[in-house]
């Protein structure tokens, strides 16, 4: 990733995300109120965030890869059905991921 | 504000400290995905929106494009506007105060908020004002503290940095699926993002899966 790349997703982000949040403050009351874009708005993070963790566990480049993320992705799965804190399942991930990283 | 309870305060503040506390993660995505110190930490202050500054990075250490990182970070953040309709007629500001009020409009905010309708509308600003500026104080600092900790920490791979962040996602995604129907659209979205990937550029399969949620949410009823 370049400097200059960085800097121009850092400022459009921050500028298109505020005014997202704007937004709210400024339109009529009513008009995002269709019941059809609200399901589908709900659903837009949902799908974005499942698109992330594999894009980001099992995606290198272009490519399907299976290594030692995956480990730590089974163990963050397990460690939110058992409940755990949030920090916790991102440590154990961690943790897990790097121990298979280095055994490999 | 001197007239909401202290039970608002007490809500406000363990929200703020423990999502705060979530910033320590972000400042080591943002070091782990090629940022600097210094741009990992304006994120947190400029774009405050914590799964839209995961995306961002997460999307750019994919391997993804500039248009791409910055889409899918603002599609993530869409439901922020909703928020700002919901809390524009209860905070009525204007000007810079309103300014501050829509930059921390979050998930946070916006939930304490409206779950302190039973104890009236003072004890709802007030929520709003105290869980959002408590977010940001502790968020920027966690924020600047995972940072600082993953730079000395060197290759992330090493530190199990590269499962860290799909670990997040999975953490920010896991407390919405609160319904079968919205567990077979992430899994639907995860098979859709893996099926494509070959055929696209990389970042693209990210944001192509606002597809997915385009035909549930069109199809739902």
């Amino acid at each position: 990733m370049s400097a200059s790349a960085s800097w121009v997703v850092l400022g459009a982000t921050s500028a298109l995300c505020f005014l997202i949040k704007l937004l709210g403050y400024v339109i009529p009351e009513g008009w995002l109120a269709h019941p059809r874009l609200q399901r589908i708005n709900a659903l837009v993070p949902i799908a974005l965030l499942s698109a992330l963790v594999m894009a980001e566990g099992l995606v290198t480049k272009t490519h399907v890869v299976i290594d030692h993320r995956l480990a730590g992705i089974a163990v963050a799965a397990a460690l939110l059905m058992a409940r755990a804190p949030f920090p916790v399942v991102v440590v154990g991930a961690a943790a897990t991921s790097a121990l298979v990283y280095h055994l490999h | 504000m001197n007239t909401a309870p202290r039970e608002t305060f007490r809500d406000a503040l363990s929200v703020a400290l423990t999502v705060g506390a979530y910033g320590v993660a972000f400042g080591a995505a943002g070091i782990a995905a090629g940022f600097s110190l210094l741009q990992t930490c304006l994120f947190s202050l400029l774009t405050f929106t914590g799964a839209s500054q995961f995306a961002a990075v997460g999307v750019m250490a994919a391997g993804g494009g500039v248009a791409s990182a910055v889409a899918t970070a603002a599609l993530v953040s869409t439901r922020n506007t909703l928020y700002g309709l919901q809390m524009s007629p209860v905070l009525r500001v204007r000007g810079l105060k309103r300014v501050a009020a829509a930059q921390v409009t979050i998930d946070e905010s916006t939930n304490v908020a409206l779950t302190q309708l039973p104890r009236g509308i003072e004890a709802m600003r007030a929520g709003f004002w105290w869980t959002g500026a408590g977010t940001f104080l502790f968020w920027n600092i966690f924020t600047l503290v995972g940072a600082l900790g993953a730079q000395a920490l060197g290759n992330p791979a090493s530190w199990g940095l590269d499962a860290a962040v799909p670990a997040a996602f999975l953490g920010l995604l896991w407390p919405r699926l609160t319904t079968m129907f919205l567990r077979v659209v992430a899994l639907t979205s995860m098979a859709f993002a893996l099926v494509v990937t070959p055929w696209l550029p990389a970042g693209i399969p990210i944001i192509a899966s606002a597809l997915v949620a385009l035909v549930f949410g069109w199809a739902e009823r």
